[in-house]
C-alpha cells in the first residue's frame, strides 16, 4: 500500500505529471480575475474568498483524468485489480496520492494569492483551514468520477459534467466557512459541515469508486 | 403464480405495456386536457397574483415530475443492482430525458412567473438553485449512458452514478439551503388540510398532476420499449456480423 | 371565450405555450424513435428468417 502510495507520488511529480500544471492553472485563474471585475481593492476582498476556492476547485479538476489514465494505458490498473490489496484500498491510496500532489500544494498556495486579491487579514487562517478540511473531499470526490470515466477516448468533458454537480455541497459549505471567517463571522457551522462532508466521503465513496472501477475493468 | 417480477422478461414487458399504452395514453391526454382547461380558463384570480396563479398547473405537476422521476431512476437502479433485470436498467435509462425535462419546464414557467410576482426572471433561492443542480445530474446521467458502448457497462456505471448522484443531490439540497433564504414560498401541497391552497385553484391542480403522472408512465413504457428494441437490434446485428 | 388575463396575459400565455410546446417535442420525440426502432428490428429480424 506503501509503496503504491510511494509509486504514485513519484509519478505524480516527475515532469509530466502535472503536478506543476495545477498550481500554475490556480496562478493563471487568480490573475485574470481582477481583469474581469476590476482592480478596486474592496470588491476584490470581498470575491477573494470565493474565487480562491473555485481556482483550488477548478484546478483540482483539471489534474483529475491523470489519477488513473496512465495506469490504465499500460495495463498497471489490471496488476492493481489482481493484487491482493483490496480494490478500496487501491482507490484510497490513489486519492490520498492526487491530494498530496494537487491539493496540499493548493492549500499551501492560496495563502499567497489571497495578498494578490487583498484577502482581508483575518482571512487568511479560516481560508487555509478550510482549504485543508474541503480539498480531501474534492480529491475522493474526483476520483470517483474518474473511475467512471476511466475507460472512455475522451473522458475529460464528461469527467467534469459528473464531478462538477457533485463538488456543489462541498464548495458551498468550503466557501462558506472562508467568507465567513474574512468578514469576521462566526463560522463553526459551515465547518462542522464541511468536515462531516470530507469525513463521510473518504468512508462511503471508495466503496463506490471501487465498484465502478471493477466493473470498467471486467 | 403471478409475480412482479415476471415483468422483467423483455417479451412479457413489452406485450403487458403494449396492451396498457393506449389506455394510458388516452388517460394522459384527457387528465392533462381537463386539468389545463379547467385550470386556464375556469378558475378565479388570485386576489394577490392575478392571472398567473394559473401558472401553477404546470408549475407545480412538472416540478413534482422532476423529483419523481428521479426517484423511480434511482429504485430502478438499485433492481438492476440487486436484481439484474436488464428491463429496469433501461427504464431508469428511459426515464431521464422526461426527468430532464420536466425539470427545465418547471424552470421556465418558475421563471416567467417570477418576472412579474419578484420582478426578476431568476434569483439564487434554494429551491431553484436546487433544481438547477437537478438539471445538471440529468444531463451528467444522460452523457455518461450515452459515452459507453457497452450496454451492461453503462447500466453498472450509471446506476452507480445515480444512487452517489441521489445523496449529492439530497446534500446540495441541505446546502443551498443553508447558503442561501429563499424567496419561494413553502410546498403549496402537503396532505395536512390546513396548508393547503383554497379548494378552487387545488381540484384542477390534482387533475392536472394525475395527467402528469400518467404521461410520466406512458412515456417511460413507451420509451423502455424502444430501448428494449433498440438494444435487441443491436444484439442481432452483432451476430450476424460474426456469422 | 377567452378569460380575462388582465396585466399578466404574457406571463401566462407563454407560459402555457412554452409548456406545452417542449410537452409535444418530447412525446413527439420519443414517438418517432419508437416508431423507428420498431421499423428497423421488423427488417432485420425479417433478412435474419429469410437467410436462415
Amino acid at each position: 500500500m506503501i509503496a503504491l502510495l510511494i509509486r504514485d507520488m513519484k509519478l505524480g511529480t516527475r515532469a509530466g505529471g502535472g503536478f506543476g500544471l495545477g498550481l500554475a492553472f490556480f496562478l493563471i485563474v487568480v490573475v485574470l480575475v481582477p481583469f474581469g471585475v476590476g482592480p478596486e481593492t474592496g470588491r476584490l476582498s470581498l470575491i477573494a474568498p470565493g474565487i480562491l476556492w473555485l481556482g483550488a476547485l477548478l484546478a483540482c479538476l483539471l489534474s483529475l483524468d491523470r489519477i488513473f489514465a496512465l495506469d490504465w494505458e499500460d495495463g498497471s490498473l489490471d496488476l492493481l485489480a489482481t493484487s491482493p490489496l483490496p480494490m478500496e484500498a487501491a482507490v484510497s491510496v490513489k486519492a490520498l496520492a492526487h491530494w498530496l500532489t494537487t491539493g496540499l500544494p493548493l492549500v499551501l498556495a492560496a495563502p499567497v494569492l489571497g495578498v494578490l486579491l487583498s484577502l482581508p487579514a483575518a482571512g487568511y487562517a479560516p481560508l487555509v483551514l478550510s482549504l485543508l478540511l474541503g480539498t480531501p473531499a474534492l480529491s475522493v470526490i474526483g476520483t470517483f468520477g474518474a473511475a467512471l470515466t476511466v475507460g472512455l477516448k475522451r473522458g475529460g468533458l464528461l469527467l467534469s459534467l459528473l464531478v462538477l454537480p457533485l463538488y456543489v455541497p462541498t464548495l458551498i459549505f468550503g466557501a462558506e466557512v472562508a467568507r465567513r471567517g474574512a468578514e469576521g463571522m462566526d463560522n463553526t457551522t459551515p465547518m462542522l459541515m464541511l468536515a462531516g462532508i470530507t469525513c463521510g466521503t473518504i468512508a462511503l465513496l471508495p466503496f463506490a469508486s471501487a465498484a465502478v472501477l471493477r466493473v470498467n475493468l471486467r | 403464480m403471478a409475480s412482479i417480477w415476471q415483468y422483467a422478461n423483455p417479451k412479457k414487458f413489452i406485450d403487458t405495456t403494449d396492451r396498457f399504452l393506449p389506455w394510458l395514453s388516452a388517460l394522459a391526454l384527457i387528465c392533462l386536457v381537463v386539468g389545463l382547461v379547467w385550470g386556464f380558463f375556469f378558475t378565479p384570480e388570485d386576489y394577490r397574483q392575478g392571472s398567473t396563479v394559473k401558472i401553477i398547473y404546470l408549475h407545480v405537476p412538472s416540478a413534482l415530475m422532476a423529483i419523481n422521476a428521479w426517484l423511480m431512476m434511482l429504485v430502478a437502479s438499485l433492481i438492476w443492482i440487486v436484481r439484474r433485470h436488464h428491463v429496469s436498467a433501461l427504464a431508469a435509462r428511459a426515464a431521464a430525458p422526461i426527468g430532464a425535462m420536466m425539470t427545465v419546464i418547471a424552470l421556465v414557467t418558475g421563471a416567467i412567473w417570477g418576472q412579474p410576482m419578484w420582478g426578476t426572471w431568476w434569483a439564487w433561492d434554494p429551491r431553484l438553485t436546487s433544481f438547477l443542480i437537478l438539471f445538471l445530474f440529468y444531463l451528467g446521467y444522460m452523457a455518461l449512458w450515452a459515452a459507453i458502448e457497452n450496454d451492461d457497462t453503462a447500466a453498472d456505471l450509471t446506476s452507480v452514478l445515480c444512487l452517489v448522484g441521489s445523496v449529492f443531490a439530497l446534500l446540495s439540497r441541505y446546502a443551498v439551503n443553508f447558503w442561501n433564504q429563499g424567496l419561494h414560498q413553502g410546498a403549496s401541497l402537503s396532505l395536512d388540510k390546513e396548508e393547503n391552497v383554497a379548494d378552487v385553484f387545488y381540484h384542477p391542480l390534482l387533475v392536472s398532476i394525475a395527467g402528469f403522472v400518467l404521461l410520466f408512465i406512458a412515456l417511460v413504457f413507451l420509451r423502455t420499449q424502444t430501448e428494449i428494441r433498440a438494444r435487441r437490434m443491436r444484439a442481432l446485428l452483432a451476430r450476424e456480423r460474426l456469422q | 371565450m377567452m378569460p380575462e388575463l388582465g396585466k399578466y396575459a404574457d406571463a401566462v400565455l407563454s407560459s402555457y405555450g412554452i409548456s406545452i410546446a417542449l410537452l409535444l417535442v418530447l412525446v413527439i420525440a420519443s414517438v418517432h424513435r419508437a416508431r423507428r426502432v420498431r421499423r428497423e428490428l421488423d427488417e432485420v429480424e425479417q433478412r435474419i428468417r429469410r437467410n436462415g
